[in-house]
């Protein structure tokens, strides 16, 4: 929508990109910001992970100047790395429960009620033993192996036997002084073998975040995400759990199915999910289901606020995984930091190419150059397609003013905050 | 016969059906536990049960059957000559018949092309495989679907949209002296339709759809998110609530012309067409899954074709690709369906046992339920997809809308609802709103109907978002009127003007107006009818 007029062309920002992908490209072009390489004065540098970590680093990287922005925070890992993220989010949730907030509360089972959004996870080799410990209380579980360091469904297996595990289980026992990288490192996680159906088919979601900000937390969720279908019919039993493709819905192993179509490649929007459910289900389900995704995603960001280096030259735009159950509850599964920008089919590259366009918007204003000393509130207008989920800084102030207006009496400032959480996630 | 015999037979005829429905037996058994109840006093039997029946809702149940009944059949003097109730205009039955003979001859001779039979029963084992996989007829390689007995790419569609526009634009009224087929050359009409029909002006459509004015609140419209919820969209919930708790079709059909929210459209749809499933309806799609696993038809074939060239490729509806077989497999077997053509002009094509050609013993209606799809029929199921996930229900709510007004869209007659009234509809609001498009488009040898005529016969169901093909329905079914339809394609054609009065070439036009999934269709409804 707000890219169907061509931005005012004032500001002739120079960009560096290691990516030759149409989508970045185009954008840029229209907006008359010139090509430089990536050793020149760039303004904004849409940079590959694998050269993020010799930007930042100590030795060979370099001070970026004011004018300068770059599309990925130093240790976006912490968020991105599947044992990592993981790890934060447990962390985050112990110490709410050490302070005590409201939003660590727990049920008579001791799982929290407010955030269980990622499934029951263990790093192998690391915790092996206590793996095998749960693994035993329920036999017979169906969990899922991943690789930490890949992407894009390589190296991910199903386990139902505890024999398919031999090769971890030697590693946990012994040598832990060897701390091991993350190619070898796995995630263990619970399936879940309960994913809603729609035509009797699995998907997962694929929503994108942009953060600008992580303290104070500044947010966005686009609105336009969409639903990876598998080309097969899900079959929950055993025999098929080789079978790839009924159980990952990435779209790289998708393609190279039979049955795999290019005019919609297995994608339908978010819209039509939300359509259909409202229809089949009813709107009160279908609105708590898409108020607990972005609950699950401000919650997510706030886990590792904590330890991503907040520098001002960053912004990210995070793919986010989602699996939805059958009792239309949302897991966390992964989050990308380089969400693909190739497109699969034609309305594909139209959303991410409208999808690039407002994340430029958002992140410098249009027809300004980029400036680290902006306060990165944005205007309403160049939101495009994005919706703010949570922008610390303006919830803060508009609490102060609230405070001074209202001089109300004592309310606890945890409940508050608790609730100012919550607001904005449902944004009617 | 005046007024009143009519009226007297019409109730006479109402009564029958009434009285041979379940509804009968059920009220009797309703009225016996009444009468059996210890409160009731013997000289008060009438009334108490009458008090007791109305407490239990039964009256509603009653007045809801006599509507759909009301609804279902045309009050109107029987003529002579069942002929005459189908379609009372000679040529016009004279073209149907014309047009049906075509179709079967192209069905024939594919079938003796490809040598295969229209029918053949299935072997056991084919039998049983296909019962395993019948939640998901749609994936599988063809080497794995025995009971498809050829290669689909063989298979082509009996006829397509444009074939049957070429049927309608023939259509010529021999009683005028100056028409085409009594050596004339005088077109009285500026467009392709020729047929001088009885239409509604745009006055009388504004009255027929006065609740869809600018100035009334409209779901689709008045209920998006960035607009705060107390203008309308909180009590047009609890309205909502309201009407769905009162279970009486007119009442549903009143809330419903302002369009149905999303999470309400199952319970209203099924309301304002007297859907409700129960136990006969669920032993009765089970009855047509056997027939379907039983009998292999042609007809099948020529359904897969069509849901794999349309549904299958389609955004919105790929997902729901399973279901259509589900659905329209049943559907061919379905005999109930056959009572809908002693209103419709068309005739259920027959069939002879093999062997026994021309022998009237031995004709079966083929399919059994009288109706040969088209390529892009499945697209008629397709959006229901969104509204209903239990397959029984979707059938039958399908069922009723095909029975109640799909069925008008691919017969040729001279019936208001009709295509080929629908078509000059279309076809006059545009000369009338827009005369300098018109004239531009024909003079480059683009006539608009060429362009919408796939539109009006698919419903605009693939050529609109899910959503507002949803809304567009909405009002079929709340009006209970399919003239909704040209309608909204001359707002979509006023919308494109400016684009459209610079276009040099048919392709051209074609071109402006090949994507309209962006259209959002209460607010273009609202400027082509109210506005000016």
């Amino acid at each position: 929508m707000s890219s169907c007029c061509p931005p005012p062309k004032m500001a002739r920002l120079k960009y560096a990109t290691d990516f030759d992908k149409s989508v970045l490209l185009n954008n840029f072009d229209t907006r008359g910001w010139v090509q430089v390489s990536t050793d020149d004065d760039w303004n904004i540098y849409w940079a590959g992970v694998h050269n993020i970590r010799n930007i930042f680093s100590v030795e060979c990287g370099f001070r970026m100047g004011d004018d300068q922005v770059i599309n990925h925070f130093p240790n976006h890992v912490e968020l991105t790395r599947k044992d990592l993220m993981v790890k934060n989010i447990k962390r985050y949730r112990k110490e709410l429960d050490k302070e005590g907030s409201p939003l660590a509360e727990k049920d008579e089972n001791g799982r929290y009620v407010h955030l269980d959004f990622i499934p029951l996870t263990f790093m192998l080799p690391a915790d092996y033993n206590l793996f095998v410990e749960e693994f035993r209380k329920n036999p017979n579980t169906t969990w899922i192996m991943k690789p930490c360091g890949k992407a894009r469904g390589i190296g991910i297996f199903l386990v139902n036997k505890l024999s398919q595990l031999k090769k971890w289980s030697r590693d946990g026992k012994g040598n832990s002084f060897v701390a091991p990288t993350a190619k070898e490192t796995y995630v263990i996680s619970k399936y879940i073998d309960n994913p809603l159906l729609i035509g009797g088919k699995k998907f997962d979601l694929r929503l994108y975040v942009l953060v600008t900000s992580f303290r104070p937390l500044k947010c966005y969720m686009y609105r336009l995400g969409f639903c990876r279908f598998c080309t097969v019919k899900y079959n929950a039993n055993v025999s098929e759990l080789d079978n790839m493709f009924v159980h990952l819905t990435n779209v790289s192993i998708q393609k190279t199915g039979e049955d795999y179509n290019a005019i919609h490649g297995g994608k339908w929007t978010v819209e039509n999910l939300r359509l259909y459910l409202e229809g089949t289900r009813g709107k009160e389900v279908s609105d708590k289901l898409f108020d607990d995704i972005n609950w699950l995603t401000v919650h997510s960001l706030k886990a590792v606020a904590g330890v991503i280096s907040n520098d001002r030259h960053c912004f990210e735009c995070y793919g986010y995984d989602i699996i939805i159950d059958d009792n239309l509850k949302p897991w966390l599964i992964e989050v990308n930091a380089s969400p693909s920008l190739t497109a699969t089919t034609s309305s594909d590259r139209i959303m991410k190419y409208n999808l690039m366009s407002d994340v430029c918007n958002i992140v410098i204003p249009p027809g300004e150059f980029p400036d680290v000393r902006w306060n990165k509130v944005p205007a309403k207008e160049n939101y495009g397609n994005f919706d703010l989920l949570v922008d610390e800084e303006l919830a803060q102030a508009e609490l102060l003013s609230q405070e001074v207006k209202a001089r109300a009496g004592a309310s606890n400032a945890t409940v508050r905050g608790a609730r100012d959480l919550r607001k904005p996630t449902t944004w009617k | 016969m005046n007024e009143d015999q009519v009226a007297e037979q019409f109730i006479v005829d109402l009564l029958q059906f009434l009285k041979s429905s379940k509804l009968y037996t059920d009220l009797f058994n309703a009225a016996q536990i009444e009468a059996f109840k210890p409160s009731l006093r013997v000289s008060e039997l009438r009334k108490g049960v009458q008090s007791g029946l109305i407490n239990g809702g039964w009256d509603r149940k009653l007045r809801n059957a006599i509507y759909h009944y009301l609804h279902t059949h045309p009050q109107q003097p029987t003529l002579p000559d069942p002929e005459h109730n189908k379609e009372p205009l000679l040529y016009i039955r004279k073209a149907q018949q014309t047009w049906e003979k075509k179709i079967l001859k192209s069905l024939n001779s594919m079938c003796t092309e490809l040598n295969i039979p229209l029918a053949r029963r299935r072997a056991e084992r084919e039998q049983k495989d296909m019962a395993a996989r019948w939640t998901e007829l749609g994936t599988d390689g063809p080497d794995e679907r025995p009971w498809i007995s050829l290669n689909l790419g063989q298979i082509r569609p009996v006829y397509a949209p444009k074939d049957f526009l070429e049927v309608v634009a023939g259509l010529q009224n021999t009683n005028y002296q100056n028409s085409v087929s009594n050596g004339g050359s005088f077109y009285n009409f500026w467009g392709i339709i020729q047929v001088p029909v009885k239409l509604k002006t745009i006055n009388q459509l504004r009255v027929q759809y006065s609740e869809m004015s600018i100035n009334q609140c409209q779901t689709g419209v008045d209920d998006l998110p960035d607009i705060p919820s107390e203008l309308f969209d909180a009590d047009r919930a609890k309205l909502g609530n309201k009407v769905l708790a009162a279970n009486h079709a007119p009442v549903a059909r009143e809330f419903s012309k302002k369009g149905c929210p999303d999470s309400m459209r199952g319970e209203m749809w099924c309301q304002m067409l007297g859907v409700e499933v129960d136990e006969v309806d669920i032993l009765y799609y089970e009855q047509l899954k056997t027939c379907v696993l039983q009998h292999d038809l042609l007809v099948d074939n020529l359904l897969y074709k069509d849901v794999k060239l349309t549904a299958t490729n389609d955004d919105h509806y790929f997902v729901f690709e399973d279901y259509l077989y589900q659905v329209l497999l049943p559907f061919s077997r379905d005999t109930v369906i056959l009572k809908h053509f002693s209103h419709n002009c068309a005739t259920p094509p027959k069939s002879y046992i093999r062997g026994k050609l021309g022998v009237e013993e031995f004709a079966v209606v083929y399919p059994p339920n009288g109706v040969i799809p088209f390529h892009g029929f499945a697209m008629y199921v397709a959006p229901l997809c969104y509204v209903y996930n239990d397959v029984v229900t979707l059938y039958h709510v399908f069922r009723q809308m095909y029975i109640q007004y799909f069925f008008r869209l691919h017969s040729v007659s001279s019936d208001p609802q009709g295509i080929v009234a629908l078509s000059l509809l279309f076809e006059i609001l545009l000369q009338t709103n827009e005369p300098e498009l018109f004239f531009h488009l024909k003079n480059v040898g683009c006539q608009p109907l060429k362009i919408a005529f796939k539109w009006l016969m698919r419903a605009f169901s693939g050529f609109l978002a899910s959503d507002q093909v949803l809304l567009l329905w909405d009002r079929v079914l709340s009006f209970d009127s399919l003239e909704i339809l040209p309608v909204f394609a001359v707002a979509i054609f006023s919308f494109r003007k400016s684009n459209l009065m610079k276009v040099q070439t048919y392709n051209a036009a074609e071109a402006v107006l090949a994507d309209v999934t962006t259209l959002q269709v209460v607010p273009l409804l609202q400027l082509a009818l109210f506005s000016k």
